[in-house]
C-alpha cells in the first residue's frame, strides 16, 4: 500500500527487534503478502479466462468437425463407391467456383489453428494450475464433486493429440496404411482396420473412449466457460453432454468395429 | 467499598435547544478542514466493525489519511458479521406510524432512562440515512414483491421497523462498509493494518496522538502516530468467558486508554440474551445465539418437579411448569429479554434445570407444530432449527429443544460526549466501544444502527471539528518509548512466568466467578465476594500462568494471556460500579431492588445518572457521576405481568 | 472418543513443516472440531510444547476465519458446514484425521494451520464494490429491485470468504469466491455502472495474485460452506467477456 501523495505517514518505527526472554534479536521480516506470480494479462484473451474462452470456442469448432466427420464416415456402411464418391466431394465441393481443393484446405486451416490454440491455452492453464498448487494434501483428495471425465481432461487430451498424429499418417496420408498414399480412402480404412491389424484398432477405441471422456465435460464446460450456462440446474446440459458425446464415440467406433469383425469388407 | 467520588460532570457538550434542531445546529458549528489540509491529518481507527469500517472508509473518502487496524487477518471479520436480526431504522416506510420521535422514545425508554436524550434523537435521526447508505452500497437487504424494502418488527417493538437481511444482517451491512474500506485502501486513503493488536495507546501533551501495536505475524512492536485516534474496538462480554461474543473479541484496547485516562461508563450494564444453545461441557469455547424470534411461537417449560430426569416426552402436562406463561400471564413467553432470562436462571437455581448441568430450559414447538403443522414451523424457522440440531446433534421437530440465557451486549464502555470524543482529547470512541446511547438496556437490532450512525455519520463531522485545531506537532518521544516500553515488559512477563495454568484456565475462572457473582443477579454479598476473589485469582494469574513460546512471530497463547491479563481489571471495575449502583435497571439487576413482583425497581432520586470512572493506580477508581435530565420523555416504572 | 491426529506444523513461512501425530483422548461426540483443538493445546501448553495455530474466531460459522483441509477435504466432509460448526459426533471412536491448511500459492501459510488470504481483499479493493461517499446516497425506496433479483443477489452475497473453495480446488482458482462477488454485485440496479469494469479487474486481479484458472471441476461449491453455485461462475465469465 503506498500514498499517492506527499510520502508516507508520519510513523515512527521505534522497536525493530522483536521481543524474546532476554536478548534482542534481528528483526524479523514480515512474510510478502501473497507476492504476486504474475503481472497483469495482456489484454483479455491472455487472462485465464480468456484463454479458457479460447479453448471453449477452438473446442466448439472442433466438436462441429466431429460431427460432420462422423456423418461421412458413416457413408462407408452404403459401400465402397459412396464413400468413395464422398471423399472425391470433399476435395471437389465448390467447383468451378473455386480451384480444387479450397473448401477442404480451408477447413484444414481451420482445425490445425483450433488444434493449435486449444493446445496453446491447455498447456498454459495447466502449468498456471501447477503453480497455484505446489503443494498436495498428505490426504488422498476425496474429490466432492467432479468424476473420472472431468480429472481425465489433461492427459486424455494428449492421448487424443496422440491419436491426431496417427490417425493422419494412417488415414489421410496413408503413410501408415497398407493400402498407402495412393490407395483409395475406401480401400484403406478396410485394409487398415483389418482383423490382423487389430492392435490399430483397440487404439481407435481407447483413444475414442478417451475423447467421449473429454467431450461429456468438455461440452457443458464450454458453455459454463462462455457464460451461456443459464440458471441453476446443470443437469439438462450435463445431460446432453454426455448424450451427444456418446453418439459421437459410437458414430466413430462403428466404423473400425465394423471392418475389424468383417461387417464392411 | 473501594472507590472515591471526584467532580461530576458538568457538560456534555450537547447543543441547547430544541431536541430536534441539536445535531444541525452541532454540524453547523462545527468547524472545517480544508480539504488540502486533510491530505496532512492522520487518523488511527482501531477496529473494523460496523463502526469501525465505516468510519474509516467515510474518513478516507473525505480525504483524511487514515490507518486502519483490526486483529483478524481481514476487515471483513470483524464481530458485527455476526449480527443476526436487522437494524432498526425509522423510515416509516409502512406508514405504521413510526417516526423518528417514537424511535427516539422507545429507545430511551427501553434504556431504563439511563441514556442521554440527546445523544438518542440524533441517533434516531440519523438512522433513516444508514438505510438509504446500506441499500446505494448494494446491501440486499430483505425486499417485498414490489421490490421495495421488507420490515418487520423486532424485540417488542409495536411498529415493524427493523430492516433485515435473512438471518444475516450484520454480515450483508459489514460487507458493506468493508467494500468501501477496501475501495479506499485502493484509493490509497486508507492503510490497513491487519493482524495487528493495539496494546496501548500514545499520549503527548494531553492528547492521544498514536497506538502501539503487536503485528502478530512478526511480533514485532509497532508505534503508529496520528492526529487522532479512534476506537472502534467492540464489547468486552468476553469477561465471562462464555458469551456469543467472537473469541477474539477484547477490552485491551478501551482498557489500555482507560489507564491512560479516559473515563469508563457505566462498566456494569450487560445484556443477557435469553434463547441461547447451553453449555454442553467443560470443554465449551463460546455460546451460540438462537434468535429471538422463536419465542414467538415456542413455549418456554421445566418440569414441576425438582430433579426429574425424564425424557421431555414422558413428562404429562400435569408435570410441567410453563412459567413465563404463569408468572406473566399478559405477555407470557414475549416478556423482554432480561426479564425471561432472568426466569430461567431462577427455575435452574431452584434444580429444576435440564439438560447437562441442569443448565437450560425446554423451548417447546410441539403446541406450533400441532397448531400450525411441521411446514409452517420449518417455513418460519427451518434455518434456526438447523442450526440448533447442527450443534446439538438433537431435532427440535422431535424433542424439544433446550436454551439458556447468556452474555450478549455490553452497554458500558468509554465514556464519551455529544462528540464521540472521550475525557482524552484527540481519543474518540465508537460504536460497542463507547458507553453507548442505549442506556442500561440495549434494544434489540439498535447495535448495528448505532455502531453506524457513529461511523458514518456523526463521527466525521465531529472528528473534522476536532481536527481543524491540528497538525498538532512533533510528538513526545519520551511519551511514546514509556508506552512501548510498558507493552514490553507486559508481554516480557506474562512469557516469564512459566507457571502451570494455562491462560484459557484462568479465563474459564474468572469468567464462572463474573457470572456466578455480577451476571444476571447481583447482590451486595455477591459482589464483595467477587471483589475479594478477583484480585486473588489476578494474583495466581501473574504468578501461575503458563504462557508457551515467545515473543517472535504468531503466539496465539501469548495474545490470549495479554487479553485475560485487562480482562482481570476491568471484572474488578465492573463489581465496583455494579456494588455501587443500589439500584435495578436495565441489564443491571439488583436482588435488593425489586419490587412486590420482582421486577426491577430503579432509584431515580439517586441514581440517574451515568457513572464515568476515572482510573488510579492507588486507592481504587474515581467516580465522575453524569447527572441525566429528561425533558422530553417521561419517567415511568416498566412493567410486564 | 479416541483420535489419532495428523496436524501439519510448520513453525513459519520459512519452515519446512511437517506432518506431527497427536493422539487425543476423551473427545465428546459434542465438541465441535475447534474445541477438540482447543482441549489438545491445553495439553500441548501444559506439557511446555507449542500449541497448535489455527484461525478462528466467531465459532458460529460467518466470519470466515476458520478452515482447514480435515481428511482431504476443506472443512470436512460434512457438506455446506464451516470448520467451526463441525461436531466430533460425525467421526468414529479410533478414528485417524488429518488435518492440513489450505494448500494455493497465493495463500502462503503463516503458522501450521494459519495461512495469509489477504489476496481476497485484493482481488476485493479490485472492484468489489459500488462506489458511494456516505450522505450522498438516494432515498432507500428510490430504486425497487425485483425480489428473484435481490434473492440471487442475497444468495451470491452469503459468501464468507473462507478460502475453502481455493484450497479444493485442483487448479487454485478464486472463481468462485470472485464470482460470487460479481454476481452480487452484478444482479443489482445499484451495481450496473461498475459492472464492467467490475468484472475486468477483479478477474484480472485473480490472475496477478497468482490462482490458477477455473476448468469447471466443482470442487468449489461442494466444499463451500454457503453453497455458492456454480452459476456465478458462468456469470462472471459472460460480465467478463462482454466488459468493454
Ligand atoms: C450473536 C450476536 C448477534 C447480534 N445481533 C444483533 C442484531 O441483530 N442487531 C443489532 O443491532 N445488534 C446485534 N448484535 C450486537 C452487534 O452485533 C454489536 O454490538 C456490533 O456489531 C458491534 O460493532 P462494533 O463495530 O462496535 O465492534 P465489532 O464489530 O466487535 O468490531 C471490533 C473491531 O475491533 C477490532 N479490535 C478489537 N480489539 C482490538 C485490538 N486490541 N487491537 C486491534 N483491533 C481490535 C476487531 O478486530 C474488530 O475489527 C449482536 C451481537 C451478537 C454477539
Ligand atoms: C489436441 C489435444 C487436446 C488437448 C491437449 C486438450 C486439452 C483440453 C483441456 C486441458 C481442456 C480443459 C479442460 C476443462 O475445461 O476442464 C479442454 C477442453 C475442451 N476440449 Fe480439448 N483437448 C484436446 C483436443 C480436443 C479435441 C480434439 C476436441 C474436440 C473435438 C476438444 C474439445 C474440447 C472442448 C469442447 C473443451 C471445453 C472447453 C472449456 O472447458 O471451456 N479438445 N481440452
Ligand atoms: C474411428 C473413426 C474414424 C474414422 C474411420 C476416420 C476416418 C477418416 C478418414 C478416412 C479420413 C481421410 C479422409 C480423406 O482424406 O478423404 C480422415 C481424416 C481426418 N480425420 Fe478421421 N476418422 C475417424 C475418427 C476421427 C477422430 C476421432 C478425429 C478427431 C479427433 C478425426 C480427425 C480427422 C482429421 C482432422 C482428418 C483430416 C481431415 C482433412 O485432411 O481435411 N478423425 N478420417
Ligand atoms: S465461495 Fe464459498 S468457499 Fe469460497 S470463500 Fe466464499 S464461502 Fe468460502
Ligand atoms: S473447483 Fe476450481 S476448476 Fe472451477 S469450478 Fe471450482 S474453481
Ligand atoms: S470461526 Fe467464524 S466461520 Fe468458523
Amino acid at each position: 500500500m503506498t500514498w499517492t501523495d506527499d510520502g508516507p505517514l508520519r510513523s515512527v518505527r521505534y522497536v525493530t527487534a522483536t521481543i524474546n526472554r532476554g536478548s534482542a534479536t534481528a528483526p524479523v521480516s514480515p512474510p510478502t503478502p501473497g507476492k504476486p506470480v504474475h503481472t497483469a494479462p495482456p489484454g483479455k484473451l491472455g487472462s485465464s479466462n480468456g484463454k479458457k474462452a479460447v479453448m471453449a470456442v477452438t473446442g466448439a469448432i472442433m466438436v462441429l468437425y466431429l460431427v460432420a466427420h462422423v456423418v461421412g464416415n458413416l457413408k462407408i456402411f452404403y459401400g465402397a463407391d459412396t464413400f468413395n464418391e464422398y471423399a472425391h466431394w470433399l476435395r471437389t465441393v465448390g467447383e468451378p467456383a473455386v480451384p480444387p481443393r479450397t473448401v477442404l484446405t480451408i477447413v484444414e486451416i481451420v482445425l490445425s489453428v483450433s488444434v493449435l490454440l486449444h493446445m496453446w491455452s491447455a498447456i498454459s492453464l495447466a502449468r498456471r494450475a501447477r503453480r497455484a498448487r505446489p503443494v498436495k494434501y498428505a490426504a488422498r483428495r476425496k474429490s466432492q464433486a467432479s468424476g473420472y471425465a472431468v480429472r481425465t481432461m489433461r492427459y486424455g487430451g494428449v492421448i487424443i493429440l496422440l491419436f491426431l498424429i496417427w490417425h493422419l499418417l494412417d488415414l489421410t496420408f496413408g503413410a501408415v496404411n497398407p493400402a498407402g498414399a495412393e490407395g483409395l480412402p475406401y480401400d484403406r480404412i478396410v485394409q487398415g482396420f483389418a482383423a490382423g491389424r487389430w492392435p490399430v484398432t483397440v487404439f481407435y477405441v481407447v483413444a475414442l473412449v478417451m475423447l467421449g471422456l473429454h467431450l461429456r465435460h468438455g461440452m457443458w464446460s464450454a458453455f459454463q466457460t462462455l457464460g451461456l450456462a443459464h440458471g441453476r440446474g446443470y443437469r439438462p446440459l450435463k445431460v446432453t453432454a454426455a448424450a451427444v458425446a456418446v453418439v459421437l464415440v459410437l458414430g466413430f467406433l462403428s466404423v473400425p468395429l465394423a471392418v475389424t469383425f468383417g461387417v464392411v469388407k | 467499598m473501594h472507590y472515591t467520588v471526584g467532580d461530576p460532570i458538568k457538560d456534555a457538550k450537547a447543543p441547547e435547544g430544541p431536541i430536534e434542531d441539536r445535531w444541525d445546529k452541532r454540524r453547523f458549528s462545527a468547524k472545517l478542514v480544508n480539504p488540502a489540509n486533510k491530505r496532512k491529518l492522520t487518523v488511527i481507527v482501531v477496529g473494523t466493525g460496523l463502526a469501525g469500517g465505516s468510519a474509516a472508509a467515510t474518513l478516507g473518502e473525505l480525504g483524511y489519511k487514515v490507518k486502519s487496524f483490526c486483529y483478524q487477518d481481514s476487515p471483513r471479520r470483524a464481530h458485527s458479521i455476526a449480527a443476526q436480526g436487522g437494524i432498526n431504522a425509522a423510515k416509516n416506510y409502512r406508514g405504521d406510524g413510526d417516526s423518528i420521535y417514537r424511535l427516539f422514545y422507545d429507545t430511551v425508554k427501553g434504556g431504563d432512562f439511563r441514556a442521554r436524550e440527546s445523544n438518542v434523537y440524533r441517533l434516531a435521526q440519523v438512522s433513516v440515512n444508514i438505510i438509504d447508505q446500506a441499500v446505494a452500497q448494494g446491501v440486499p437487504f430483505a425486499r417485498e414483491y414490489g421490490g421495495l424494502l421488507d420490515t418487520r418488527s423486532f424485540g417488542g417493538a409495536q411498529v415493524s421497523r427493523t430492516f433485515y437481511a435473512r438471518g444475516q444482517t450484520g454480515q450483508q451491512l459489514l460487507l458493506g462498509a468493508y467494500q468501501a474500506l477496501e475501495r479506499q485502501i485502493a484509493a490509497g486513503t486508507v492503510e490497513m493494518h491487519t493482524r495487528h493488536e493495539m496494546l496501548d495507546l500514545v499520549i503527548s501533551d494531553g492528547r492521544a496522538r498514536g497506538v502501539i501495536v503487536r503485528d502478530m505475524v512478526t511480533g514485532e512492536i509497532e508505534t503508529h502516530l496520528a492526529d487522532a485516534v479512534v476506537l472502534a474496538s467492540g464489547g468486552y462480554g468476553n469477561v465471562f468467558f462464555l458469551s456469543t461474543n467472537a473469541k477474539g473479541c477484547n477490552t485491551t484496547a478501551i482498557w489500555r486508554a482507560h489507564r491512560r485516562g479516559a473515563y469508563f461508563g457505566n462498566p456494569c450494564y450487560t445484556q443477557i440474551h435469553p434463547t441461547c444453545i447451553p453449555v454442553s461441557g467443560e470443554y465449551q469455547s463460546k455460546l451460540t445465539l438462537m434468535s429471538e424470534s422463536l419465542r414467538n411461537d415456542g413455549r418456554v417449560w421445566v418440569p414441576l418437579r425438582k430433579g426429574d430426569e425424564r425424557p421431555p416426552a414422558e413428562i404429562p402436562e400435569d408435570e410441567r411448569d410453563y412459567y413465563l406463561e404463569r408468572i406473566y400471564p399478559a405477555f407470557g413467553n414475549l416478556v423482554p429479554r432480561d426479564i425471561a432470562s432472568r426466569a430461567a436462571k431462577n427455575v435452574c437455581d431452584e434444580g429444576r434445570g435440564v439438560g447437562p448441568g441442569g443448565l437450560g430450559v425446554y423451548l417447546d414447538f410441539a403446541d406450533a407444530i400441532r397448531r400450525l403443522g411441521q411446514h409452517a414451523v420449518e417455513q418460519k424457522y427451518g434455518n434456526l432449527f438447523e442450526m440448533y440440531e447442527r450443534i446439538t446433534g438433537e431435532n427440535p421437530y422431535n424433542v424439544p429443544m433446550r436454551i439458556y440465557p447468556a452474555v450478549h451486549y455490553t452497554m458500558g464502555g468509554l465514556w464519551v460526549d455529544y462528540d464521540l470524543q472521550s475525557t482524552i482529547p484527540g481519543l474518540f470512541v465508537i460504536g460497542e466501544a463507547n458507553f453507548s446511547d442505549h442506556g442500561a438496556n440495549r434494544l434489540g437490532a439498535s447495535a448495528l444502527m448505532q455502531g453506524l450512525a457513529d461511523g458514518y455519520f456523526v463521527l466525521p463531522t465531529t472528528v473534522g471539528d476536532y481536527l481543524a485545531a491540528g497538525p498538532f506537532g512533533e510528538v513526545d518521544a519520551e511519551a511514546v518509548d514509556e508506552a512501548v516500553g510498558q507493552v514490553r515488559s507486559k508481554i516480557d512477563r506474562l512469557l516469564a512466568v512459566n507457571g502451570d495454568r494455562t491462560a484459557d484456565s484462568f479465563h474459564r475462572e474468572l469468567g464462572k466467578l463474573m457470572w456466578d457473582y455480577c451476571g444476571m443477579e447481583r447482590t451486595e454479598e455477591s459482589l464483595r465476594k467477587a471483589l475479594e476473589r478477583i484480585p486473588e485469582l489476578r494474583k495466581e494469574f501473574w504468578e501461575n500462568v503458563k504462557v508457551p513460546g515467545d515473543g517472535e512471530g504468531l503466539n496465539q497463547a501469548l495474545e490470549r494471556a495479554g487479553r485475560v491479563a485487562d480482562f482481570f481489571d476491568l471484572a474488578e471495575l465492573m463489581c465496583v460500579d455494579a456494588l455501587h449502583r443500589t439500584e435495578s435497571c436495565g441489564g443491571h439487576f439488583r436482588a435488593e431492588s425489586q419490587d412486590a413482583d420482582g421486577e426491577a425497581l430503579r432509584d431515580d432520586e439517586n441514581f440517574a445518572y451515568v457513572a464515568a470512572w476515572e482510573f488510579q493506580e492507588e486507592g481504587g477508581p474515581v467516580l465522575h457521576r453524569e447527572d441525566l435530565n429528561y425533558e422530553y420523555v417521561k419517567m415511568t416504572q416498566r412493567s410486564y405481568k | 472418543m479416541k483420535l489419532t491426529l495428523e496436524v501439519w506444523r510448520q513453525n513459519g513461512p520459512a519452515d519446512r513443516g511437517r506432518m506431527v501425530t497427536y493422539q487425543v483422548e476423551d473427545v465428546s461426540p459434542d465438541m465441535s472440531f475447534l474445541e477438540m483443538l482447543d482441549v489438545l493445546n491445553e495439553r500441548l501448553i501444559l506439557n511446555g510444547e507449542e500449541p497448535i495455530a489455527f484461525d478462528h474466531d466467531c465459532r458460529e460459522g460467518i466470519c470466515g476465519m476458520c478452515g482447514m483441509v480435515i481428511n482431504g477435504v476443506a472443512h470436512g466432509e460434512q457438506r455446506a458446514t464451516t470448520t467451526c460448526q463441525l461436531h466430533m459426533r460425525h467421526f468414529e471412536d479410533g478414528e485417524t484425521v488429518t488435518i492440513e491448511p489450505w494448500r494455493a500459492a497465493p495463500f502462503p501459510v503463516v503458522k501450521d494451520l494459519v495461512v495469509d488470504r489477504s489476496a481476497f481483499d485484493r482481488i476485493i479493493q479490485a472492484g468489489g464494490f459500488i462506489s458511494v461517499p456516505a450522505g450522498s446516497a438516494p432515498d432507500a425506496h428510490a430504486v425497487p429491485v425485483r425480489k428473484d433479483d435481490a434473492d440471487a443477489a442475497f444468495d451470491a452475497a452469503t459468501c464468507i470468504g473462507c478460502g475453502a473453495c481455493v484450497a479444493a480446488c485442483p487448479n487454485g482458482s478464486a472463481s468462485l469466491f470472485t464470482a460470487a462477488k460479481i454476481t452480487h454485485l452484478g444482479l443489482l440496479p445499484q451495481g450496473q455502472p461498475e459492472r464492467d469494469a467490475r468484472a475486468k479487474a477483479m478477474v484480472e486481479q485473480m490472475d496477478v495474485e497468482g490462482f490458477g484458472g477455473c476448468t469447471n471441476t466443482g470442487e468449489c461449491t461442494a466444499v463451500c460452506p454457503k453453497g455458492i453455485p456454480l452459476d456465478t461462475i458462468a456469470r462472471m465469465n459472460r460480465d467478463y467477456l462482454k466488459a468493454r
